[in-house]
């Protein structure tokens, strides 16, 4: 049996037009054609420059496509996310598409652990269950129990960017869309990180991700998505 | 999933003055919307006559009631409108001073709203305006304090118990954080956050503060000049703006 297309982008283009800079237009992706399926972890690999952000954020529609289309498998339907209501989008936000950046957004005065939760939270898990499993992901992640009370502005890079990770990876959400989540984790973290997708993907996960570092690219890849700069138009 | 509150192609105008034009818009339940703009953009305007404080110059407002049927608030009575504000809405002002009763005590400020429901056991009331003032993180000792004695942040957590304590389906905050300090605002929307959240209500919040609008709304409307040029996802207006005035006012915002 082959697995499930979850995810398919279509001739998909994203430039950015500058109001206040002379109307100046920066042409970052063109034509972009990709499926995705269940249980692959596909890297986009190429140098900086070529649009491998800017895609994960148009998929998550965090960008809007300057054309093409972004079809998403949520529940047995299709959703174009180039064409889907602000609700539609929100929705496969919160039940299909995950998206974890490099930097936490930290919300003042919100604890680690509160932040965590909060996916499973507005899943409908109720809180103390939310809560456990935030404390075991939290826990295999090597974030020590006396900081999960406190808010993570005030922790280490790599502290921020593991409760970042635990927070992404909490909802085993179908679809994981992972900017360089590991830039700043130390060999251990990453293994634990590496461990963490492989189980999702057996989990039926579709992961898209941006990984720079090689060892963990080769460990966690089941193929390369080349990508390359566009001329300057 | 069916809206709350529906506008319909809503006018304002002050004589030959445009207060806002043409707004439309949806609000979904549980769901809280963040309308941006510089001052005089018309962002109030437009919410006092999204909250019927104002009659629109044209179009329309309709609000769905817990039985399920669509109110016209044109077609209300005064007296309608009043009853609607009092046990289906709430509004919190930008100066609290205009939404608390500042020679009555702090607890008679929570209390007064449920006394307008009827509730009229004195403990009770008692009880649930001392539960609400920690909820809003204010000493319930100072229960019998009139508000005059507090500071500005907590003038206006109190006027959100006041607001909150009934339990309105549908919230409109005016600016609830401008002019207060930078550590005060970050409480004040936590605590908004968490209470939105926990009581599953609908808000509409003015305000000139876009890290405001990311860190609460999902969807945001773009205000100028009285009209809307932008609308969507709160972070896809703010990391892809569009318009270019949205783009000078996301690139004009100081970050540290």
């Amino acid at each position: 049996m082959t697995a499930a297309l979850m995810l398919e982008l279509r001739d998909l283009s994203k430039s950015f037009e500058l109001h206040h800079q002379h109307g100046a237009r920066l042409n970052v992706l063109r034509g972009i054609d990709l499926r995705l399926h269940a249980g692959e972890c596909v890297v986009l690999s190429g140098p900086s420059g070529a649009g491998k952000s800017t895609l994960l954020r148009v998929i998550y529609a965090n960008y809007r496509p300057s054309f093409g289309a972004v079809h998403v498998r949520h529940d047995e339907r299709w959703i174009d996310l180039a064409k889907a209501t602000p609700h539609e989008v929100l929705e496969v936000r919160r039940r299909t598409l995950a998206y974890v950046s490099q930097f936490l957004r930290v919300i003042p005065r919100v604890p680690a652990l509160d932040i965590v939760a909060e996916p499973l939270l507005q899943m409908g898990v109720d809180e103390p269950e939310a809560r456990r499993r935030a404390g075991d992901l939290l826990r295999r992640l090597n974030v020590p129990e006396r900081l999960w009370a406190l808010p993570p502005s005030t922790f280490s890079g790599g502290e921020q960017q593991r409760v970042n990770i635990a927070r992404g990876l909490i909802a085993r959400r179908p679809i994981l869309l992972l900017d360089e989540p590991t830039a700043s984790l130390d060999v251990e973290n990453r293994n634990v990180v590496a461990q963490l997708l492989a189980e999702a993907r057996a989990d039926g996960s579709a992961v898209l991700g941006i990984f720079h570092d090689e060892d963990m690219r080769d460990r966690v890849a089941t193929r390369l998505f080349p990508m390359q700069a566009l001329e300057a138009a | 999933m069916s809206a709350l509150l529906q506008v319909r192609g809503v006018s304002r105008h002050y004589g030959p003055r445009i207060g806002c034009e043409d707004v439309s818009f949806e609000l979904h339940p549980g769901e809280l919307l963040c309308i941006v703009g510089e001052s005089g953009s018309g962002k109030s305007t437009l919410l006092n006559t999204v909250a019927a404080q104002l009659s629109p110059t044209a179009g329309s407002v309709r609000y769905r009631q817990r039985n399920g049927g669509w109110l016209d608030l044109a077609a209300l009575s005064e007296a309608d409108r009043r009853r609607l504000a009092r046990e289906e809405w709430g509004f919190v002002t930008q100066n609290p001073r205009d939404g608390l009763r500042l020679n009555v005590s702090a607890g008679a400020n929570v209390a007064e709203r449920l006394m307008a429901l009827g509730m009229r056991n004195y403990s009770q009331l008692r009880a649930i305006a001392r539960g609400w003032l920690e909820r809003v993180e204010i000493d319930p000792s100072r229960i019998d304090d009139a508000p005059t004695s507090f500071s500005g942040g907590m003038q206006q957590r109190l006027q959100i118990a006041r607001t909150l304590v009934t339990q309105p389906r549908l919230v409109f905050m005016d600016e609830p954080t401008a002019g207060l300090d930078v550590s005060v605002q970050a409480r004040i929307l936590d605590l908004l956050r968490r209470l939105v959240n926990e009581l599953g209500l609908a808000a509409v919040m003015v305000t000139h503060d876009l890290a405001v609008a990311r860190l609460l709304a999902a969807r945001t409307l773009v205000m100028q000049g009285g009209r809307v040029v932008e609308t969507g996802l709160t972070d896809q207006i703010l990391d892809d703006p569009q318009h270019p005035y949205t783009q000078l006012l996301v690139s004009s915002v100081l970050t540290t």
